[in-house]
This record gives C-alpha cells, structure tokens and sequence, in this order.
C-alpha cells in the first residue's frame, strides 16, 4: 500500500485510553472536510476504540496498519 | 443535529479510583459527538473543587491490586496481599496507596482527573453541582471551579428523561 499523504500528524504514543480518542477529536476539530488526519499510538485499545469512534461520528478510517505494537490510523474527516 | 445521543451521568463518589469514570465516559461521549451531563452528588462533590485532592482506600476496596509502578516486570505484577490490620490502621496508608497508583497512571499514560475534567468542559460537557448535598456537607461555590451550574434531582431527570444512556457511577 503506497504511504496516505496526510495533512496533519498526531502522535499519541504511550498514551492511555481515552486520551488517543480525545485527542484525536481535538486534531480532526482543526481539519477541514476531506483532510486527513494520521495518529499513532500504541495502546492496544485504541484499535477497537478508533473503529467506534468513527463509526459513531462519521468520519472515515481509512486505514490502520500495526508494526511491533505501534498502531497508524488514517482518518478523513466527513 | 437531531438524533445527537445523549449521556447523563450521576457522580456519586469521590475517590481517586471513582472519580475517573464519570469524566472518562463524558469526555468521550462528547468526542463522539454526544451530549453529555454530570450530576455531582453526595460525595461526588468534592471532584468539582479547584483542587481535586481524592484518594483510594484500599481498606474499603477488598479486590483492588496492590501492585508497585517500578522495578522489573516480575517485581511490579507482584500482588502484595495486605492485611487489614494494615490497610486499615496504618496512619498514611492511603495516601501512599494513593501516591503509588497516581504514579501507575502517569506511568501507563492515563491522564489525570483534573486534566480529563478539563477537557470535559472544552467539549461542552455540563457540570451540575447538587444545592442540597452543598448546603448539608456544607460546600461554597467559590471552592468550585468555574462554569459549574446548581440544581437539583428535578434539574438532573429533566434532561435525563430525554438521555439515551443514563449511568449512576
């Protein structure tokens, strides 16, 4: 998969639940609509919760890959 | 928006360990686009001061791990078993269970009671401080911080009777 061009990056590494979700919002708040936002973080319940999370706002993740613990998410803000 | 979720919230207790539920699932409604209400009650109240100076108390909460934030892997999922004798009379034994699960958190990168209240308020999270409670454990609205609104059980069912998740915590 060719890397996403995003337009802002939000690092949420070593942080815990729910703080990468409330940051998150904070980031997409500052985007346009069709933006996207990429954000790292490495706590393991940031994957079902980022999936939540979007399906309950809107806005559409993209993607989400994991290498060795660190999650990237890929959203576009609707 | 129409079908906006609404979450009302009854913060019923004030120690360190409860405090943290009610401000985690309010600050996430609304980063989920929800409205979101939480009514301070009883010995709730006290997470409204400007200072929040709430501790756990191991003694009342037989299942809580007593577990250190250093040392090696194999050190720190030691669960030391304490005796109540211990946790119950022990002068400081809360406040250095306390200082030990505070360093756990910033540790693991849970944020703090204050700086999730915070964000509770930046998403538009609205705070009702209980009247009736204040006047009988004898509270003022100067010790409190800023933006906190007054009522009582009829101010907290009016918005509750349209809430689609209602939680007594």
């Amino acid at each position: 998969m060719s890397e996403i061009v995003s337009n802002l990056e939000l690092n949420c590494e070593g942080l815990n639940c729910p703080l990468p979700i409330l940051k998150t919002k904070k980031a997409i708040d500052s985007l346009n609509s069709g933006e996207i936002l990429k954000m790292i973080a490495t706590d393991p319940g940031s994957v079902n919760d980022m999936a939540s999370w979007a399906n309950r706002t809107g806005h559409e993740l993209v993607a989400h890959t994991e290498s060795a613990g660190v999650h990237t998410f890929f959203i576009k803000k609707k | 928006m129409a079908d906006t979720k609404k979450l009302a919230i009854i913060a019923s207790q004030g120690t360190l360990d409860w405090g943290y539920p009610p401000f985690i699932l309010a600050s996430t409604a609304a980063a989920m686009d929800m409205e979101a209400v939480i009514f301070f009650t009883f010995y709730g109240l006290p997470l409204l001061k400007k200072e929040i100076d709430a501790k756990v108390s191991p003694h009342s909460n037989p299942a809580m791990p007593m577990k250190m934030p250093f040392g090696s892997k194999d050190f720190q999922s030691i669960n030391w078993p304490v005796p109540n004798i211990i946790s119950g009379n022990v002068p400081g034994f809360d406040s250095m269970a306390t200082k030990l699960m505070k360093e756990t958190f910033k540790k693991k990168g849970v944020a703090t009671i204050e700086q999730l209240r915070g964000m509770c308020q930046e998403f538009g999270v609205r705070f009702i401080a209980c009247q009736m409670t204040m006047e009988v454990f004898g509270f003022d609205k100067e010790e409190f911080i800023d933006g906190v609104e007054y009522g009582g059980a009829a101010t907290f069912l009016e918005y509750a009777a349209d809430a689609d998740i209602s939680l007594f915590i």
